[in-house]
């Protein structure tokens, strides 16, 4: 069976794997991007707080995503828990760090007119600083995403969700005649939901940064 | 706080104000204590790190005393929610300060949404203050600050904080980034638009000349803010409270003595004038008939164009468009007799058109105005510090009579 014959055949299944791939991932992400623009907005404007955020959420980075699930699992079960636990702490570090870098790189002399002009802190927040952080704060989400893309894929090692599962039964029956096909289609697969995922945010850039700072 | 007309500012007083921070062994500011007029244009002026802009910036509480008072309008502002006080308190500052994701319009409303205005005034509003700081609304509105440039920033940044009519005003060196000759028109529009506001005016500068030009006040600070000299300009610059303001008044004081003078102050003669419109000619016959030997042409809009005399014309071939010289600078009336000093001198006919608020053609100043007047200014303070030296002499005089008088008394009760 050529690779061509094989996505003809089991295209529902490959579908559906995309779908929950993609699902899995998106909604990470929005939690990821909750949390880590939370964590950067309460941490920035302490150095050692800010400081302490980024280097938590880099060490957790460095832990191997096989072993974090496999860490998981015996405190929340298999199936989906341990892979929304695992991709959203992974999605974490490059939100937080672009979220305090750009925040703290806001010009002092914005945030004095603001503040001089009358605004409370929250307004402050909310109309001045993260609108100029926003660039890279979605820079950050970006490189969330495609990060998220790949480690979801270890995901099927704890039964959860998406086109890991493919790569996986590929894996597990090295030799079949299937057995590259379906490594194959997963990895692709993965790609491919990158490369969207990626012009999709160009577009939100693009609909969501202001002009004034359009580069 | 008062609820206070449009068009008038408020009174502010410093008591004791004082800022300490934690671990400096001298305060920053230290125990400034000072009084400044509903309407009046105070300028604080020192060296770097004098304190003066700490100062500024504990008015409207962006930076907290650690002592002291602050009272506008006689209402205690030290301790009520800094949000609220500063909303009734404008503030500019060096390069505008504008944010760069809005555009000016919505840089402008920003105020006045906050305080919970409808849309219509808001937008009312941002029309005429971008019209009141000399920028065309319609061009103007929707562009974002980096489309404009530092000068026109430096405009909608007064224009934001002048948005809800707040009665004060507090400048922090908004012109110390402008290059000088957008500076020297900034200052102009302040002027002009401080007269037709009558806003309470603070304003930080290191620049003397500047304070001298923008001033109805001025405090010249030393190291902690103390107080050197809290006085009228003129008075500083013939008579300063010591070395320190002497120091910095620095040399040439006949000379910045003319940046206390507006054109509006001195004649302004006429000049006859035609436009594009006027037959050739009537324009000979008003050279002829006027007896100067030339005559200003106006453009479409009455604004100062070229200089024509007799021999452009007949040069030119009776052709408007060939004839006469470009009028290359023009003052307004709002300018100083320095700037006009300046456009004269470099003018090869020894004379400067003066303009109106839309470049429009109001009259002529020329050498020999300027001269009479620069003499009786000069005069005129040679015999006001005269009769200060006298005053001081008299005082000296009647306290050492009093002390002999209280000496022979002593003497008598003993």
């Amino acid at each position: 069976m050529t690779f061509w014959e094989y996505l003809g055949s089991r295209h529902q299944q490959l579908l559906a794997d995309a779908y929950q791939h993609a699902s899995a991932v998106f909604q990470c992400m929005v939690v990821a991007t909750v949390i880590g623009v939370l964590i950067g907005v309460v941490t920035y404007r302490s150095e050692w707080a800010g400081n302490l955020a980024t280097t938590t959420t880099s060490t957790l980075l460095t832990i191997p995503s096989l072993a974090m699930i496999g860490l998981l699992i015996p405190g929340v079960g298999l199936g989906v828990p341990p892979t929304v636990i695992a991709l959203t702490l992974y999605g974490l570090l490059p939100i937080v760090r672009n979220a305090i870098v750009g925040l703290r790189g806001v010009d002092p002399a914005l945030v004095d007119a603001a503040t001089g002009i009358g605004m409370s802190w929250v307004t402050r927040l909310v109309r001045v600083e993260l609108p100029l952080a926003w660039p890279p704060i979605l820079t950050g989400i970006r490189v969330s995403t495609q990060m998220l893309m790949g480690i979801a894929a270890i995901a099927a090692y704890a039964s959860g969700p998406g086109l890991g599962n493919e790569i996986f039964r590929g894996i597990a029956s090295l030799g079949s005649k299937n057995a590259l096909n379906q490594v194959l289609a997963g990895t692709l697969g993965i790609v491919v939901l990158a490369l969207l995922f990626d012009a999709a945010y160009v577009l939100i850039g693009r609909l969501t940064i202001p002009r004034g700072i359009r580069g | 706080m008062a609820e206070t007309s449009g068009t008038s500012g408020a009174s502010i007083e410093l008591e004791h104000l004082t800022k300490r921070y934690p671990g400096a062994a001298e305060p920053a500011v230290d125990s400034v204590s000072m009084e400044i007029k509903a309407g009046e244009t105070v300028i604080f002026v020192g060296p770097s790190g004098c304190g003066k802009s700490t100062t500024l910036k504990m008015i409207n509480r962006l930076i907290e005393p650690t002592g002291g008072r602050i009272r506008i309008n006689g209402e205690d502002v030290t301790d009520i929610d800094p949000v609220r006080l500063r909303r009734k308190v404008g503030y500019a500052i060096q390069s505008a300060g504008l944010f760069p994701h809005m555009t000016v319009a919505q840089n402008i409303a920003l105020v006045p949404r906050m305080i919970g205005w409808g849309k219509g005034r808001i937008g009312d509003r941002v029309e005429e203050l971008l019209d009141l700081v000399g920028l065309d609304p319609g061009e103007f509105h929707g562009r974002y600050p980096r489309q404009l440039s530092g000068g026109q920033q430096q405009r909608v940044g007064v224009a934001r904080a002048l948005a809800a009519d707040p009665p004060v005003l507090l400048m922090d060196e908004p012109f110390g980034a402008v290059d000088p000759i957008t500076r020297d028109h900034l200052q102009d529009e302040l002027i002009r638009l401080q007269r037709e506001l009558h806003k309470t005016i603070v304003f930080v500068t290191h620049d003397f000349d500047e304070a001298i030009k923008l001033g109805d006040r001025i405090a010249v600070l030393r190291e902690r803010s103390h107080i050197a000299q809290f006085d009228t300009p003129e008075a500083i610059l013939t008579n300063p409270a010591d070395d320190f303001v002497s120091g910095f008044v620095g040399a040439g004081a006949a000379l910045k003595r003319l940046s206390l003078t507006r054109v509006r102050d001195v004649e302004i003669t006429g000049c006859p004038t035609v436009t594009f419109d006027d037959p050739l000619q009537e324009i000979f016959n008003k050279l002829r008939s006027s007896g100067t030997h030339e005559v200003l042409l106006l453009d479409g809009r009455g604004r100062p164009y070229k200089w024509l005399r007799r021999g452009d014309m007949m040069r030119a071939k009776g052709s408007l468009a060939r004839a006469g010289t470009p009028v290359s600078d023009t003052v307004t009336r709002d300018a100083t007799l320095r700037d006009a000093l300046e456009a004269v001198l470099t003018d090869n006919a020894g004379r400067v058109a003066v303009t109106g608020r839309h470049g429009e053609y109001t009259g002529v100043v020329d050498m020999e105005t300027l001269m009479n007047s620069v003499h009786e200014l000069l005069e005129a303070d040679r015999l006001e510090a005269m009769e200060h030296q006298h005053e001081l002499e008299e005082i000296r005089a009647d306290r050492t009579h009093a002390e002999q008088e209280g000496a022979v008394g002593g003497g008598r009760t003993a």
